[in-house]
Protein backbone atom coordinates (compact mmCIF):
# COMPACT_ATOMS: atom_id res chain seq x y z
CA UNK A 1 0.00 0.00 0.00
CA UNK A 2 1.62 3.21 -1.16
CA UNK A 3 0.91 6.64 0.23
CA UNK A 4 0.60 9.46 -2.25
CA UNK A 5 3.92 10.74 -3.63
CA UNK A 6 4.40 14.46 -2.94
CA UNK A 7 7.50 14.66 -5.13
CA UNK A 8 8.23 12.23 -7.91
CA UNK A 9 10.62 12.00 -10.82
CA UNK A 10 10.14 10.08 -14.03
CA UNK A 11 13.19 9.01 -15.99
CA UNK A 12 15.19 11.97 -14.67
CA UNK A 13 18.44 12.29 -16.62
CA UNK A 14 21.18 14.83 -16.98
CA UNK A 15 24.10 14.50 -19.30
CA UNK A 16 27.35 16.46 -19.16
CA UNK A 17 29.20 16.05 -22.45
CA UNK A 18 28.12 12.45 -22.83
CA UNK A 19 28.54 11.56 -19.17
CA UNK A 20 25.25 10.72 -17.53
CA UNK A 21 25.58 12.01 -13.99
CA UNK A 22 21.97 11.12 -13.28
CA UNK A 23 20.55 8.41 -15.47
CA UNK A 24 16.86 7.59 -15.68
CA UNK A 25 16.08 8.05 -12.01
CA UNK A 26 12.53 7.39 -10.79
CA UNK A 27 11.91 8.66 -7.30
CA UNK A 28 8.73 8.59 -5.26
CA UNK A 29 8.87 10.62 -2.11
CA UNK A 30 5.83 9.99 0.00
CA UNK A 31 4.02 12.70 1.84
CA UNK A 32 5.07 13.09 5.45
CA UNK A 33 8.14 10.87 5.32
CA UNK A 34 11.84 11.42 5.78
CA UNK A 35 13.44 10.11 2.64
CA UNK A 36 17.20 9.75 2.38
CA UNK A 37 19.25 9.72 -0.78
CA UNK A 38 22.53 7.93 -0.21
CA UNK A 39 25.30 6.44 -2.27
CA UNK A 40 29.07 6.40 -2.63
CA UNK A 41 31.00 9.45 -3.80
CA UNK A 42 30.20 10.47 -7.34
CA UNK A 43 26.93 8.55 -7.36
CA UNK A 44 25.07 11.66 -8.51
CA UNK A 45 23.33 12.50 -5.25
CA UNK A 46 24.09 16.19 -5.26
CA UNK A 47 23.46 16.46 -8.99
CA UNK A 48 20.11 14.80 -8.48
CA UNK A 49 19.44 17.18 -5.64
CA UNK A 50 20.26 20.19 -7.77
CA UNK A 51 17.92 18.90 -10.46
CA UNK A 52 15.09 18.66 -7.97
CA UNK A 53 15.67 22.23 -6.78
CA UNK A 54 16.02 23.47 -10.37
CA UNK A 55 19.57 24.71 -9.92
CA UNK A 56 20.33 22.36 -12.83
CA UNK A 57 18.12 21.62 -15.82
CA UNK A 58 17.58 17.97 -16.71
CA UNK A 59 18.42 16.71 -20.19
CA UNK A 60 15.24 14.67 -20.08
CA UNK A 61 12.64 13.38 -17.69
CA UNK A 62 10.03 15.09 -15.56
CA UNK A 63 9.66 16.20 -11.98
CA UNK A 64 6.21 16.13 -10.42
CA UNK A 65 5.20 17.95 -7.28
CA UNK A 66 1.78 17.00 -5.94
CA UNK A 67 1.05 15.63 -9.39
CA UNK A 68 1.95 18.86 -11.14
CA UNK A 69 4.79 19.00 -13.65
CA UNK A 70 7.37 21.41 -12.26
CA UNK A 71 10.25 20.49 -14.57
CA UNK A 72 10.30 23.87 -16.31
CA UNK A 73 9.99 26.07 -13.24
CA UNK A 74 12.76 28.33 -11.94
CA UNK A 75 14.36 27.86 -8.50
CA UNK A 76 12.57 30.82 -6.92
CA UNK A 77 9.21 29.49 -8.14
CA UNK A 78 9.86 26.07 -6.59
CA UNK A 79 10.51 27.79 -3.28
CA UNK A 80 7.24 29.66 -3.64
CA UNK A 81 5.42 26.36 -4.07
CA UNK A 82 6.77 25.25 -0.71
CA UNK A 83 9.86 23.23 -1.58
CA UNK A 84 12.79 24.83 0.18
CA UNK A 85 16.34 23.57 -0.07
CA UNK A 86 19.41 23.84 2.09
CA UNK A 87 22.96 23.89 0.81
CA UNK A 88 25.94 21.66 1.43
CA UNK A 89 28.02 24.63 2.48
CA UNK A 90 25.96 26.36 5.09
CA UNK A 91 23.94 29.11 3.49
CA UNK A 92 23.39 32.00 5.81
CA UNK A 93 23.52 35.71 5.10
CA UNK A 94 26.83 36.29 6.84
CA UNK A 95 26.49 40.07 7.14
CA UNK A 96 23.10 39.81 8.81
CA UNK A 97 22.43 38.99 12.42
CA UNK A 98 20.72 35.68 13.14
CA UNK A 99 17.48 37.54 13.69
CA UNK A 100 17.76 39.36 10.36
CA UNK A 101 18.45 36.10 8.57
CA UNK A 102 15.12 34.72 9.70
CA UNK A 103 13.37 38.03 9.10
CA UNK A 104 14.42 38.14 5.48
CA UNK A 105 12.60 34.86 4.96
CA UNK A 106 9.51 36.01 6.85
CA UNK A 107 9.50 39.19 4.82
CA UNK A 108 9.31 37.24 1.57
CA UNK A 109 6.29 35.30 2.69
CA UNK A 110 4.43 38.46 3.64
CA UNK A 111 5.33 40.12 0.37
CA UNK A 112 6.35 43.66 1.26
CA UNK A 113 9.86 43.20 -0.02
CA UNK A 114 9.58 45.65 -2.85
CA UNK A 115 8.80 48.59 -0.57
CA UNK A 116 11.81 50.78 -1.16
CA UNK A 117 10.19 53.92 0.16
CA UNK A 118 9.57 52.65 3.68
CA UNK A 119 11.98 52.49 6.55
CA UNK A 120 13.39 49.11 7.42
CA UNK A 121 12.01 49.69 10.89
CA UNK A 122 8.75 48.19 9.63
CA UNK A 123 10.62 44.89 9.65
CA UNK A 124 10.66 44.87 13.44
CA UNK A 125 7.12 43.59 13.26
CA UNK A 126 8.59 40.22 12.30
CA UNK A 127 10.90 40.18 15.30
CA UNK A 128 8.62 38.22 17.60
CA UNK A 129 8.01 35.45 15.10
CA UNK A 130 11.70 35.40 14.17
CA UNK A 131 12.69 35.02 17.83
CA UNK A 132 10.28 32.12 18.24
CA UNK A 133 11.87 30.38 15.27
CA UNK A 134 15.35 30.99 16.65
CA UNK A 135 14.25 29.57 19.95
CA UNK A 136 12.89 26.47 18.25
CA UNK A 137 16.36 25.66 16.92
CA UNK A 138 18.15 26.62 20.13
CA UNK A 139 19.48 29.96 18.95
CA UNK A 140 17.50 32.27 21.20
CA UNK A 141 20.67 33.67 22.77
CA UNK A 142 22.32 34.33 19.43
CA UNK A 143 19.67 36.60 17.92
CA UNK A 144 21.90 39.64 17.56
CA UNK A 145 25.10 37.83 16.63
CA UNK A 146 26.24 38.21 13.06
CA UNK A 147 25.57 34.96 11.22
CA UNK A 148 29.10 34.92 9.81
CA UNK A 149 30.48 34.77 13.35
CA UNK A 150 28.36 31.83 14.49
CA UNK A 151 30.08 28.47 14.99
CA UNK A 152 29.44 26.00 12.20
CA UNK A 153 26.80 23.90 13.91
CA UNK A 154 24.86 27.02 14.85
CA UNK A 155 24.99 28.28 11.30
CA UNK A 156 23.27 25.13 10.14
CA UNK A 157 20.67 25.49 12.83
CA UNK A 158 20.10 29.08 11.71
CA UNK A 159 19.65 27.83 8.19
CA UNK A 160 16.92 25.51 9.40
CA UNK A 161 15.21 28.34 11.27
CA UNK A 162 15.33 30.51 8.15
CA UNK A 163 13.90 27.70 6.07
CA UNK A 164 11.12 27.06 8.58
CA UNK A 165 10.18 30.74 8.41
CA UNK A 166 8.77 29.98 4.97
CA UNK A 167 6.69 27.17 6.45
CA UNK A 168 7.51 24.88 3.53
CA UNK A 169 5.62 21.65 2.99
CA UNK A 170 8.79 19.99 1.78
CA UNK A 171 12.42 20.37 2.82
CA UNK A 172 15.35 19.31 0.71
CA UNK A 173 18.46 19.02 2.86
CA UNK A 174 21.83 18.71 1.18
CA UNK A 175 24.12 16.89 3.62
CA UNK A 176 22.72 18.58 6.71
CA UNK A 177 25.30 16.89 8.96
CA UNK A 178 28.39 17.42 6.83
CA UNK A 179 31.38 18.69 8.77
CA UNK A 180 29.71 18.51 12.16
CA UNK A 181 31.10 17.20 15.42
CA UNK A 182 29.30 14.58 17.52
CA UNK A 183 27.45 16.98 19.71
CA UNK A 184 26.16 18.95 16.73
CA UNK A 185 25.19 15.83 14.82
CA UNK A 186 22.92 14.71 17.64
CA UNK A 187 21.40 18.13 17.99
CA UNK A 188 20.83 18.44 14.26
CA UNK A 189 19.35 14.96 13.94
CA UNK A 190 16.92 15.80 16.74
CA UNK A 191 16.11 19.04 14.96
CA UNK A 192 15.42 17.29 11.68
CA UNK A 193 13.13 14.86 13.43
CA UNK A 194 11.42 17.75 15.15
CA UNK A 195 10.74 19.74 11.99
CA UNK A 196 9.59 16.67 10.07
CA UNK A 197 6.22 16.84 11.79
CA UNK A 198 3.66 17.56 9.10
CA UNK A 199 6.42 17.93 6.54
CA UNK A 200 8.16 15.83 3.97
CA UNK A 201 11.94 15.75 4.01
CA UNK A 202 14.34 14.58 1.38
CA UNK A 203 17.95 14.56 2.44
CA UNK A 204 21.25 13.65 0.94
CA UNK A 205 23.45 12.37 3.73
CA UNK A 206 26.67 10.44 4.29
CA UNK A 207 26.25 9.70 7.96
CA UNK A 208 24.68 6.26 7.70
CA UNK A 209 23.89 5.80 11.35
CA UNK A 210 21.82 8.99 11.32
CA UNK A 211 20.23 7.98 8.05
CA UNK A 212 19.34 4.64 9.64
CA UNK A 213 17.73 6.20 12.66
CA UNK A 214 15.95 9.07 10.93
CA UNK A 215 14.74 7.90 7.55
CA UNK A 216 11.53 6.15 6.75
CA UNK A 217 12.76 5.29 3.32
CA UNK A 218 16.11 5.21 1.57
CA UNK A 219 17.11 5.36 -2.06
CA UNK A 220 20.61 4.25 -2.91
CA UNK A 221 22.21 5.81 -5.97
CA UNK A 222 25.30 4.51 -7.72
CA UNK A 223 26.73 5.77 -10.98
CA UNK A 224 23.70 7.92 -11.54
CA UNK A 225 21.19 5.12 -11.23
CA UNK A 226 18.89 3.87 -8.52
CA UNK A 227 20.51 0.80 -7.07
CA UNK A 228 18.05 -0.05 -4.35
CA UNK A 229 15.15 1.45 -2.48
CA UNK A 230 13.35 0.62 0.74
CA UNK A 231 13.77 0.76 4.48
CA UNK A 232 17.25 0.79 6.01
CA UNK A 233 17.02 -2.91 6.78
CA UNK A 234 16.17 -3.68 3.17
CA UNK A 235 18.87 -1.62 1.51
CA UNK A 236 21.61 -2.42 3.99
CA UNK A 237 21.19 -6.12 3.37
CA UNK A 238 21.16 -5.63 -0.40
CA UNK A 239 24.30 -7.18 -1.83
CA UNK A 240 24.62 -4.65 -4.64
CA UNK A 241 24.56 -1.82 -2.12
CA UNK A 242 27.29 -3.40 -0.03
CA UNK A 243 29.27 -4.01 -3.20
CA UNK A 244 28.87 -0.41 -4.35
CA UNK A 245 30.05 0.97 -1.03
CA UNK A 246 32.94 -1.47 -0.65
CA UNK A 247 33.95 -1.07 -4.27
CA UNK A 248 33.89 2.67 -3.77
CA UNK A 249 36.20 2.37 -0.80
CA UNK A 250 38.77 0.29 -2.60
CA UNK A 251 38.83 2.37 -5.71
CA UNK B 1 33.71 21.23 17.12
CA UNK B 2 35.42 22.08 20.35
CA UNK B 3 35.52 25.79 19.62
CA UNK B 4 31.81 25.54 19.71
CA UNK B 5 30.52 27.60 22.53
CA UNK B 6 33.26 30.18 22.46
CA UNK B 7 31.01 32.90 21.12
CA UNK B 8 29.41 34.26 24.25
CA UNK B 9 26.17 35.75 23.05
CA UNK B 10 25.85 38.31 25.81
CA UNK B 11 29.12 39.94 24.82
CA UNK B 12 28.01 40.47 21.27
CA UNK B 13 24.53 41.54 22.12
CA UNK B 14 23.71 44.90 20.59
CA UNK B 15 27.03 45.33 18.80
CA UNK B 16 27.52 47.77 15.97
CA UNK B 17 25.86 45.51 13.43
CA UNK B 18 22.76 47.67 13.31
CA UNK B 19 23.19 51.14 11.96
CA UNK B 20 22.44 53.50 14.77
CA UNK B 21 19.96 56.15 13.76
CA UNK B 22 21.74 58.77 15.80
CA UNK B 23 25.07 58.46 13.96
CA UNK B 24 23.31 58.96 10.67
CA UNK B 25 21.27 61.84 12.04
CA UNK B 26 24.37 63.68 13.22
CA UNK B 27 26.25 63.05 9.98
CA UNK B 28 23.32 64.19 7.87
CA UNK B 29 23.02 67.37 9.94
CA UNK B 30 26.75 68.02 9.44
CA UNK B 31 26.36 67.40 5.71
CA UNK B 32 23.47 69.84 5.41
CA UNK B 33 25.38 72.41 7.46
CA UNK B 34 28.46 72.12 5.26
CA UNK B 35 26.36 72.39 2.12
CA UNK B 36 24.64 75.52 3.44
CA UNK B 37 27.80 77.46 4.30
CA UNK B 38 30.14 76.12 1.60
CA UNK B 39 29.34 78.75 -1.07
CA UNK B 40 30.56 81.47 1.30
CA UNK B 41 34.01 79.94 1.21
CA UNK B 42 34.29 78.25 -2.15
CA UNK B 43 33.42 79.00 -5.74
CA UNK B 44 29.74 77.93 -6.26
CA UNK B 45 30.27 76.45 -9.74
CA UNK B 46 33.00 74.21 -8.39
CA UNK B 47 30.71 73.16 -5.54
CA UNK B 48 27.86 72.43 -7.94
CA UNK B 49 30.18 70.25 -9.97
CA UNK B 50 31.11 68.38 -6.80
CA UNK B 51 27.44 67.94 -5.88
CA UNK B 52 26.51 66.62 -9.34
CA UNK B 53 29.32 64.10 -9.24
CA UNK B 54 28.58 63.20 -5.63
CA UNK B 55 25.02 62.34 -6.64
CA UNK B 56 26.24 60.47 -9.72
CA UNK B 57 28.69 58.42 -7.63
CA UNK B 58 26.05 57.76 -4.97
CA UNK B 59 23.75 56.42 -7.70
CA UNK B 60 26.47 54.11 -8.98
CA UNK B 61 27.20 53.03 -5.42
CA UNK B 62 23.60 51.97 -4.94
CA UNK B 63 24.13 49.47 -7.74
CA UNK B 64 27.76 48.56 -7.05
CA UNK B 65 27.97 48.74 -3.29
CA UNK B 66 24.50 47.48 -2.40
CA UNK B 67 23.48 45.52 -5.47
CA UNK B 68 26.91 44.02 -6.06
CA UNK B 69 26.79 44.89 -9.76
CA UNK B 70 29.62 46.80 -11.43
CA UNK B 71 28.25 48.89 -14.26
CA UNK B 72 30.92 50.23 -16.52
CA UNK B 73 28.45 52.19 -18.59
CA UNK B 74 26.89 54.67 -16.21
CA UNK B 75 28.20 57.58 -18.27
CA UNK B 76 25.47 56.70 -20.77
CA UNK B 77 22.75 57.64 -18.27
CA UNK B 78 24.59 60.66 -16.96
CA UNK B 79 25.52 61.99 -20.40
CA UNK B 80 22.32 61.08 -22.20
CA UNK B 81 20.27 62.81 -19.52
CA UNK B 82 22.44 65.90 -19.83
CA UNK B 83 21.80 66.02 -23.59
CA UNK B 84 18.05 65.64 -23.13
CA UNK B 85 17.98 68.24 -20.39
CA UNK B 86 20.07 70.70 -22.43
CA UNK B 87 17.97 70.08 -25.53
CA UNK B 88 14.72 70.49 -23.60
CA UNK B 89 15.85 73.78 -22.09
CA UNK B 90 17.39 75.23 -25.23
CA UNK B 91 15.35 73.93 -28.16
CA UNK B 92 12.01 73.14 -26.57
CA UNK B 93 12.30 76.11 -24.22
CA UNK B 94 11.20 74.12 -21.18
CA UNK B 95 11.68 75.59 -17.70
CA UNK B 96 14.63 74.14 -15.73
CA UNK B 97 12.51 71.84 -13.51
CA UNK B 98 10.94 70.18 -16.57
CA UNK B 99 14.25 70.04 -18.43
CA UNK B 100 15.85 68.19 -15.53
CA UNK B 101 12.81 65.97 -15.21
CA UNK B 102 12.87 64.99 -18.89
CA UNK B 103 16.57 64.18 -18.68
CA UNK B 104 15.95 62.03 -15.61
CA UNK B 105 13.01 60.27 -17.24
CA UNK B 106 15.05 59.57 -20.37
CA UNK B 107 17.85 58.05 -18.30
CA UNK B 108 15.36 55.93 -16.39
CA UNK B 109 13.88 54.52 -19.59
CA UNK B 110 17.37 53.93 -20.98
CA UNK B 111 18.24 52.22 -17.71
CA UNK B 112 15.24 49.91 -18.03
CA UNK B 113 16.30 48.90 -21.55
CA UNK B 114 19.99 48.41 -20.72
CA UNK B 115 19.13 46.72 -17.45
CA UNK B 116 16.78 44.24 -19.11
CA UNK B 117 19.58 43.32 -21.52
CA UNK B 118 22.41 43.09 -19.02
CA UNK B 119 20.95 42.03 -15.68
CA UNK B 120 21.13 38.28 -16.13
CA UNK B 121 24.89 38.43 -16.59
CA UNK B 122 27.28 38.64 -13.69
CA UNK B 123 30.65 40.04 -12.79
CA UNK B 124 32.88 40.94 -15.70
CA UNK B 125 30.22 40.00 -18.27
CA UNK B 126 27.78 42.43 -16.76
CA UNK B 127 30.44 45.16 -16.77
CA UNK B 128 31.32 44.44 -20.42
CA UNK B 129 27.71 44.51 -21.61
CA UNK B 130 27.01 47.78 -19.84
CA UNK B 131 30.20 49.20 -21.35
CA UNK B 132 29.22 48.04 -24.84
CA UNK B 133 25.74 49.51 -24.56
CA UNK B 134 27.15 52.78 -23.25
CA UNK B 135 29.54 52.95 -26.19
CA UNK B 136 26.49 52.67 -28.42
CA UNK B 137 25.09 55.80 -26.78
CA UNK B 138 28.45 57.50 -27.20
CA UNK B 139 28.41 56.69 -30.90
CA UNK B 140 24.86 57.97 -31.30
CA UNK B 141 25.83 61.16 -29.44
CA UNK B 142 28.83 61.65 -31.69
CA UNK B 143 26.89 61.14 -34.92
CA UNK B 144 23.40 62.44 -34.39
CA UNK B 145 22.46 66.00 -35.06
CA UNK B 146 20.59 66.97 -31.94
CA UNK B 147 23.64 66.48 -29.69
CA UNK B 148 25.75 68.81 -31.77
CA UNK B 149 28.45 66.17 -32.24
CA UNK B 150 31.90 67.43 -31.26
CA UNK B 151 30.52 70.85 -30.26
CA UNK B 152 27.88 69.53 -27.90
CA UNK B 153 24.90 71.67 -26.93
CA UNK B 154 26.25 75.04 -25.85
CA UNK B 155 24.87 78.09 -24.06
CA UNK B 156 21.95 76.24 -22.55
CA UNK B 157 19.66 78.72 -20.78
CA UNK B 158 19.36 78.15 -17.04
CA UNK B 159 15.86 79.56 -17.15
CA UNK B 160 13.48 80.53 -14.38
CA UNK B 161 12.63 77.87 -11.81
CA UNK B 162 8.86 77.30 -11.44
CA UNK B 163 8.42 80.53 -13.35
CA UNK B 164 9.50 82.63 -10.34
CA UNK B 165 13.15 82.05 -9.52
CA UNK B 166 15.73 83.08 -12.13
CA UNK B 167 18.76 80.81 -11.95
CA UNK B 168 21.31 83.10 -13.56
CA UNK B 169 22.94 83.84 -10.22
CA UNK B 170 25.41 81.10 -9.32
CA UNK B 171 24.59 81.12 -5.65
CA UNK B 172 20.85 80.81 -6.28
CA UNK B 173 21.45 77.92 -8.61
CA UNK B 174 23.78 76.41 -6.05
CA UNK B 175 21.01 76.06 -3.49
CA UNK B 176 18.72 74.51 -6.10
CA UNK B 177 21.42 72.00 -7.02
CA UNK B 178 22.08 71.34 -3.34
CA UNK B 179 18.37 70.60 -2.84
CA UNK B 180 18.38 68.19 -5.78
CA UNK B 181 21.48 66.51 -4.43
CA UNK B 182 19.99 66.11 -0.96
CA UNK B 183 16.73 64.75 -2.37
CA UNK B 184 18.58 62.15 -4.45
CA UNK B 185 20.93 61.33 -1.60
CA UNK B 186 18.09 60.85 0.88
CA UNK B 187 16.20 58.72 -1.62
CA UNK B 188 19.23 56.43 -1.94
CA UNK B 189 19.61 56.39 1.84
CA UNK B 190 15.98 55.40 2.24
CA UNK B 191 16.21 52.68 -0.41
CA UNK B 192 19.23 51.14 1.27
CA UNK B 193 17.45 51.11 4.62
CA UNK B 194 14.12 49.82 3.40
CA UNK B 195 12.62 46.32 3.26
CA UNK B 196 13.69 46.33 -0.39
CA UNK B 197 17.23 47.29 0.60
CA UNK B 198 17.28 44.46 3.10
CA UNK B 199 16.50 41.95 0.36
CA UNK B 200 19.11 43.58 -1.86
CA UNK B 201 21.74 43.11 0.84
CA UNK B 202 20.66 39.50 1.21
CA UNK B 203 21.07 38.94 -2.53
CA UNK B 204 24.51 40.51 -2.55
CA UNK B 205 25.49 38.44 0.46
CA UNK B 206 24.30 35.07 -0.88
CA UNK B 207 22.26 35.02 -4.06
CA UNK B 208 21.61 31.24 -4.31
CA UNK B 209 20.24 31.28 -0.80
CA UNK B 210 18.01 34.27 -1.57
CA UNK B 211 16.70 32.36 -4.58
CA UNK B 212 16.10 29.27 -2.49
CA UNK B 213 13.99 31.40 -0.15
CA UNK B 214 11.81 32.22 -3.13
CA UNK B 215 13.15 35.64 -4.05
CA UNK B 216 13.06 36.42 -7.76
CA UNK B 217 16.44 38.07 -7.50
CA UNK B 218 16.60 39.32 -11.08
CA UNK B 219 13.64 41.62 -10.44
CA UNK B 220 15.33 43.19 -7.44
CA UNK B 221 18.55 43.73 -9.32
CA UNK B 222 16.74 45.19 -12.30
CA UNK B 223 14.77 47.59 -10.11
CA UNK B 224 18.03 48.72 -8.51
CA UNK B 225 19.64 49.19 -11.90
CA UNK B 226 16.77 51.35 -13.14
CA UNK B 227 16.70 53.49 -10.00
CA UNK B 228 20.47 53.90 -10.16
CA UNK B 229 20.30 54.90 -13.84
CA UNK B 230 17.52 57.39 -13.09
CA UNK B 231 19.46 59.09 -10.29
CA UNK B 232 22.61 59.16 -12.44
CA UNK B 233 20.42 60.86 -15.04
CA UNK B 234 19.18 63.38 -12.49
CA UNK B 235 22.81 64.27 -11.77
CA UNK B 236 23.66 64.59 -15.46
CA UNK B 237 20.56 66.62 -16.28
CA UNK B 238 21.37 69.04 -13.47
CA UNK B 239 24.99 69.35 -14.54
CA UNK B 240 23.92 70.41 -18.05
CA UNK B 241 22.12 73.42 -16.61
CA UNK B 242 24.96 74.29 -14.23
CA UNK B 243 27.58 74.43 -16.98
CA UNK B 244 25.03 75.40 -19.63
CA UNK B 245 26.62 72.69 -21.70
CA UNK B 246 26.10 69.08 -22.68
CA UNK B 247 29.11 67.49 -24.31
CA UNK B 248 30.70 64.22 -25.36
CA UNK B 249 32.84 64.16 -22.19
CA UNK B 250 29.82 63.14 -20.16
CA UNK B 251 28.96 60.11 -22.30
CA UNK B 252 32.54 59.00 -22.82
CA UNK B 253 33.61 55.71 -21.26
CA UNK B 254 36.26 57.49 -19.24
CA UNK B 255 33.41 59.17 -17.38
CA UNK B 256 32.09 55.74 -16.42
CA UNK B 257 35.57 54.95 -15.14
CA UNK B 258 35.83 58.19 -13.23
CA UNK B 259 32.63 57.62 -11.31
CA UNK B 260 33.74 54.09 -10.41
CA UNK B 261 36.99 55.65 -9.20
CA UNK B 262 35.12 58.16 -7.03
CA UNK B 263 33.04 55.40 -5.51
CA UNK B 264 36.06 53.23 -4.74
CA UNK B 265 38.17 56.06 -3.36
CA UNK B 266 35.37 57.20 -1.08
CA UNK B 267 34.26 53.74 -0.07
CA UNK B 268 32.01 51.39 -1.96
CA UNK B 269 29.00 50.21 0.01
CA UNK B 270 29.09 53.14 2.41
CA UNK B 271 26.46 55.88 2.39
CA UNK B 272 28.81 58.86 2.52
CA UNK B 273 31.78 57.35 0.69
CA UNK B 274 30.87 58.19 -2.92
CA UNK B 275 30.25 61.84 -2.04
CA UNK B 276 33.63 62.04 -0.32
CA UNK B 277 35.21 60.31 -3.32
CA UNK B 278 33.60 62.88 -5.61
CA UNK B 279 35.02 65.71 -3.51
CA UNK B 280 38.50 64.19 -3.68
CA UNK B 281 38.49 63.48 -7.42
CA UNK B 282 36.82 66.74 -8.52
CA UNK B 283 39.11 68.76 -6.24
CA UNK B 284 42.13 67.06 -7.70
CA UNK B 285 40.96 67.86 -11.21
CA UNK B 286 40.32 71.46 -10.28
CA UNK B 287 43.23 72.36 -8.08
CA UNK B 288 45.81 70.33 -9.93
CA UNK B 289 44.61 71.62 -13.30
CA UNK B 290 47.87 73.56 -13.64
CA UNK B 291 49.65 70.25 -13.92
CA UNK B 292 47.89 69.75 -17.25
CA UNK B 293 48.51 66.32 -18.71
CA UNK B 294 49.82 65.13 -15.34
CA UNK B 295 46.35 65.14 -13.75
CA UNK B 296 45.40 61.63 -14.91
CA UNK B 297 48.78 60.38 -13.72
CA UNK B 298 48.32 61.89 -10.27
CA UNK B 299 44.80 60.48 -10.27
CA UNK B 300 46.13 57.07 -11.19
CA UNK B 301 48.69 57.19 -8.39
CA UNK B 302 46.00 58.16 -5.89
CA UNK B 303 43.91 55.25 -7.08
CA UNK B 304 46.79 52.80 -6.78
CA UNK B 305 47.59 54.09 -3.29
CA UNK B 306 43.93 53.67 -2.34
CA UNK B 307 43.81 50.11 -3.58
CA UNK B 308 47.07 49.23 -1.85
CA UNK B 309 46.60 51.00 1.46
CA UNK B 310 42.91 51.31 2.12
CA UNK B 311 40.93 49.05 -0.05
CA UNK B 312 37.63 49.93 1.61
CA UNK B 313 38.01 53.57 0.62
CA UNK B 314 38.24 56.61 2.87
CA UNK B 315 34.85 56.22 4.52
CA UNK B 316 35.17 52.44 4.51
CA UNK B 317 38.31 52.71 6.65
CA UNK B 318 36.70 55.27 8.96
CA UNK B 319 33.72 52.99 9.28
CA UNK B 320 35.98 50.14 10.34
CA UNK B 321 37.85 52.30 12.87
CA UNK B 322 34.71 53.68 14.43
CA UNK B 323 32.97 50.30 14.13
CA UNK B 324 29.86 51.87 12.69
CA UNK B 325 28.35 51.71 9.25
CA UNK B 326 28.77 55.17 7.72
Amino acid sequence: MRAEAILATRDLTIEFKGFKAVDGVNLNIEQGTIHALIGPNGAGKTTCFNLLTKFLTPTKGTILYKGRDITALKPAEIARLGIVRSFQISAVFAQFTALENVRVALQRRRGDSFDFWRSERVLTRYDREARELLEAVGLADYASVRAGELPYGRKRALEVATTLALDPSMLLLDEPLAGMGHEDVDRMAALIRHVSTNRTILMVEHNLSVVASLSDRITVLARGKVLAEGSYATVSSDERVVEAYMGGMHA
Amino acid sequence: MSAHDVAVPAAVEGDGARPSGRTYGVLLAVLVGVILVAPYFLYPVFLMKVLCFALFASALNLLLGYGGLLSFGHAAFFGFASYISAHAAKVWGLPPELAILSGTAAATVLGAVFGALAIRRQGIYFAMITLALAQLIYFVSLQSEFTGGEDGIQSVPRGVLFGVLPLTDDRTLYYVVATIFLAGFLLIFRIIHSPFGQVLRAIRDNEPRAISLGYRTVQYKLATFVISAGIAGLAGATKALVFQLASLTDVHWSMSGEVVLMTLVGGMGTIFGPAVGAIVVVSMQNYLATLGAWVPIVQGIVFVVCVLLFREGIIGVLSRWTKRPL
